[in-house]
């Protein structure tokens, strides 16, 4: 049985990204955001989003990546949590797609570092492969991993 | 005359009785619909019985009696020995009117009228009759929870048949009319008004009494209509309980126009747009007054707390064996609830303390003259948009010495500190962890967590925690905590490129250090760079260095701004780029992500839309290890602060003027002291000039400003004193520099002129004190003008 699930997509370091739509609140362009001095490198800082704060977790950071270049700036993708809003900084945003689960496989074992627990399974659509995020680890809010160097 | 307690009271019951009698309906009509549960039932005999208990504790005797007689019936529905049927529900609905009408007389004319209700009674009484088959004696009138016998309970359900209407011609006492007289006696002798049962009371009595025989029709409801149009504004409807999470909601929304708000405001005030700027102006107010407005419905009046002390400290003073009279002032100063919560503890645990330590046993007291019972004082109040609350008492005082003796004994402080620490200081050791000077462990007090515990959870809310005791004449405790949590006053800081909001609960003071003097105010124990602040040492933290921001760039950086601070006890300086100014702020909390940063304390959205991050005093201090530096420069602030302005700890300059040996001037007035070649003096107009560090410094010759100073043989070198504020100085002449010397100085204050402010005694000697300010107004007065 095949029950299609829609994914928002988006773009890290030339990787293409996908998660669940139901979690994600809204997508914003580029936010100032005010630093946090001494916070864990994932954190690039803090958002005024309507009145509310939100802590946004740079991607690329949380997924070891190399950084991101100065003159490019970040899209926030502003995703729910029991804690309240986090956004996910991205590089760049995709389209909203549809995908049935047939197309899904778990990731490969030799799949490393952060990359290892963050992606849960991809899907090997027509043209690449869409990686989907548990936004659940990549917020550090599943374990301790908000603490890296 | 009714007292204005008795009045109170009479109000609240008003309230909630009519509350009570609305869920009583309800909660029938309910019934009736067999849509109620067991607790429908309950809940329905509990709004009666209160009804009936308080009435008759404010000895209203009909009320009483009336709810009493529907009491019964209800009891006997609630034990299960008697089913709800349509009959009984329209009785005991009619029943609530009549209790309804009764309290609205009570609240129009003070007294509860005088319609006749023993129908009604009769009724009531006549539909408790049937389950009296099950022969148990009545229900006492007060029975609340009395379980009913088991055989009575299982056996009657049955047999009540749902039109059991059979009329009263049981055999078995009525209880109702037996019980009345006795209890209007018992009432008139125990109710809350003096002069109120007298009328009343026989006229209820006899109305009871006849209630059996009398057939007066039951009250009808048309005069109850009328009185309900007439009866809008009534207490009822003046007051309405809120849910509080509505009201906690209605406090973030308030917050977040606060917000909103000072966006508007600096943006109109900054577009300069002439025509906004009134609207702005409108804005800013009513928002003020909105802030205020909610943040008073979450307001509670401290009696809330206190009103459990009096019971508390006659159970603590028995079990120790003392007496002790507690006087209460301030009752109705109000906080904000969740602040009430959060001071409950730590003031009970002082209480508790106040009476196990402070206070002496009667035989002790009466030794030192005082008499047995002690006084023990609460006072609470207002001031500068916190609330003081004071716990005096009169006993024996804080133990200086014995608290100095445990503290060394523990190793809690070093000795040369103990050393020279004053009274006072040591008393504020107390608040430190592991100290009880107590000589056995009572269960009252003295395991040494209290105080400190008190401390830690009174800061935690923003609030600061202050002893004062004199020997053998008592202690006092005075605590100051803000109204309010939610939006707090702060101070916005630059350091490094960011802004941070300092709360100002935190801040003493700002200082501000001229470049040219900033290098060499600094001073440096080993790497740990110190101020010199009135003669104090004060370990400075460099906001920068400590959150590893980018330093300033040295060129742009025309002074030094010290943000004094004080966090648990300890003070330090707070070195930042440049300061802002104050602005209410509403604490928002930091994402999990963000929650090992003990610096912050939170996020709050400036007046421009950007998020700035709240300091953390005590974290930073931690984080900055100020802590282990100076541990307490504390009371001596404080003290300083508070002491009597005429005796504090000073440093002095002392130097010589012309024939005047010796006079004085507080360092702080003295920037520096320098030594300059007469050869230097030039001439500006009719001034005596100097170059000095790239700028023009004119001289003051101080001696010709005294009376009788006259010319005096100056010196060469030139001993001149620079004086220096807004970026601009100036040298006071002298004929010598002296010494300098720090010492407890009672400055006796003269009104200020011939250039003398005053005099002291200082190492024995009298010694005038330069009016440093009037001297340079005089000689310079544009030098004060910006």
């Amino acid at each position: 049985m095949s029950t299609p699930r829609q994914f928002c997509t988006f773009f890290v370091d030339g990787l293409f990204f996908g998660i669940d739509v139901l979690q994600v609140q809204e997508v914003l362009r580029y936010q100032p955001m005010t630093k946090v001095p001494m916070a864990p490198t994932m954190v690039r800082g803090l958002i005024n989003l309507r009145g509310q704060i939100v802590t946004a977790i740079d991607l690329r950071h949380r997924l070891g990546l190399s950084s991101r270049s100065a003159d490019s700036l970040p899209m926030n993708i502003v995703v729910r949590s029991e804690e309240g809003a986090v956004s996910l900084l991205a590089d760049q945003i995709g389209d909203v797609i549809e995908i049935d689960d047939e197309t899904f496989e778990r990731p490969p074992d030799t799949l490393k570092g952060a990359a290892r627990e963050l992606v849960t399974g991809v899907h090997k659509l027509k043209d690449r492969l869409l990686l989907i995020l548990d936004t659940h680890r990549a917020i550090g809010v599943a374990q301790g991993v908000a603490v890296e160097a | 005359m009714k007292s204005s307690l008795q009045q109170q009271l009479i109000a609240d019951f008003l309230i909630e009785s009519f509350e009570g009698l609305d869920q009583f309906d309800q909660d029938l009509l309910g019934l009736e619909q067999g849509s109620a549960d067991g607790e429908t039932l309950n809940r329905i005999f509990r709004a009666i019985h209160s009804i009936k208990g308080t009435a008759g504790c404010l000895g209203i005797q009909r009320m009483e009696k009336v709810a009493h007689v529907g009491e019964n019936l209800l009891s006997l529905m609630r034990e299960g020995r008697l089913k709800a049927n349509k009959d009984i529900i329209s009785t005991l609905l009619k029943y609530a009117d009549a209790l309804r009408e009764m309290l609205r007389n009570l609240e129009q004319s003070g007294t509860e009228g005088t319609t006749d209700h023993s129908a009604l009674i009769a009724r009531l009484q006549e539909l408790q009759g049937e389950p009296s088959v099950a022969s148990t004696p009545s229900p006492a009138p007060s029975s609340a929870p009395a379980p009913a016998p088991a055989a009575a309970a299982i056996a009657t359900p049955e047999t009540v048949a749902p039109e059991a209407v059979t009329p009263p011609v049981s055999t078995e006492p009525n209880p109702p009319p037996t019980s009345a007289a006795p209890t209007a006696e018992e009432d008139a002798a125990w109710g809350f008004f003096s002069d109120a049962p007298a009328a009343p009371a026989p006229s209820a009595a006899a109305a009871v009494e006849s209630a059996p025989i009398s057939a007066t029709p039951p009250t009808s409801s048309a005069p109850t209509v009328e009185r309900e149009t007439t009866s809008r504004g009534s207490i009822a409807d003046s007051a309405i309980r809120v849910d509080v999470g509505h009201l906690d909601k209605l406090m973030n929304l308030v917050g977040e126009l606060v917000l909103a708000r000072n966006q508007i405001v600096q943006h109109i005030r900054s577009s300069r747009d002439s025509a906004m700027l009134p609207v702005a102006q409108r804005l800013n107010l009513i928002t003020t007054e909105l802030q205020e407005g909610v943040m008073k419905t979450r307001m509670q009046p401290i009696d809330n707390v206190w009103a459990k002390f009096p019971r508390i400290v006659r159970d603590v003073s028995q079990e120790l064996g003392k007496v002790v009279r507690l006087e209460m002032e301030g009752r109705n100063t109000e906080l904000d609830r969740t602040i009430i919560e959060a001071i409950k503890d730590p003031l009970t645990h002082i209480l508790r303390n106040s009476i196990d330590h402070g206070i002496e046993s009667p035989a002790k007291r009466r030794a030192a003259g005082k008499s047995e019972a002690g006084l023990l004082y609460l006072r609470a109040f207002h001031e500068g948009g916190q609330v003081n609350i004071e716990i005096m008492d009169d006993g024996a005082g804080v133990n200086t010495a014995r608290v100095k003796e445990k503290a060394l004994q523990k190793g809690l402080v070093p000795p040369e500190q103990i050393a020279r620490m004053s009274d006072r200081e040591a008393c504020n050791l107390i608040f430190l962890p592991g100290l009880s000077t107590a000589e056995k462990i009572s269960n009252v007090s003295g395991r040494g967590v209290g105080m400190d515990v008190v401390k830690t959870n009174i800061e935690k809310i923003g609030g600061s925690v202050d002893v004062q005791s004199e020997a053998g004449q008592g202690t006092t405790i005075k605590i100051k905590i803000p109204l309010t949590l939610a939006i707090i006053p702060a101070l916005t800081v630059r350091s490094g490129g960011e802004r941070f909001a300092i709360p100002q609960v935190n801040l003493l003071e700002l200082l501000r250090v001229e470049s040219g003097s900033a290098e060499n105010s600094i001073e440096n124990i080993f790497d740990a760079p110190v101020y010199r602040l009135r003669g104090k040492l004060l370990p400075l933290v460099f906001l920068n260095r400590v959150l590893s921001l980018e330093p300033p760039d040295p060129s742009t950086l025309t002074s030094l701004n010290i943000v004094v601070l004080q966090a648990d006890g300890r003070l330090f300086g707070l070195v930042v780029d440049s300061v802002s100014d104050t602005e209410e702020i509403v604490v928002k909390p930091l994402g999990k992500q963000l929650s090992g940063l003990t610096c912050f304390a939170g996020a709050t959205i400036m007046g421009d839309g950007q998020v700035a991050l709240i300091l953390d005093v005590m974290g930073l201090a931690q984080h900055a290890q100020v802590a282990a530096v100076e541990r307490t420069a504390v009371s001596a602030k404080t003290e300083e602060a508070q002491t009597d302005e005429q005796t504090r700890r000073q440093t002095l300059l002392l130097f010589s003027v012309g024939d005047r040996p010796r006079m004085a001037m507080t360092l702080s007035e003295a920037g520096r002291l320098e030594e300059i070649p007469r050869a230097k003096v030039e001439r500006a107009g009719r001034r005596e000039v100097v170059q000095y560090r790239g700028q023009i410094l004119p001289l003051i010759r101080v001696a010709q400003h005294l009376p009788g100073g006259g010319e005096d043989p100056i010196a060469d070198p030139m001993h001149v004193v620079v004086y220096s504020e807004q970026g601009r100085s100036v040298g006071l002449v002298v004929s010598n520099i002296e010494d300098i010397v720090e010492d407890a100085v009672r400055v006796e204050h003269r009104i200020s002129r011939d250039g003398i402010v005053g005099s002291a005694v200082v190492h024995g000697r009298v010694t005038d004190l330069l009016d440093v300010k009037g001297i340079i107004r005089e000689a310079e007065p544009a030098f004060f003008e910006s």
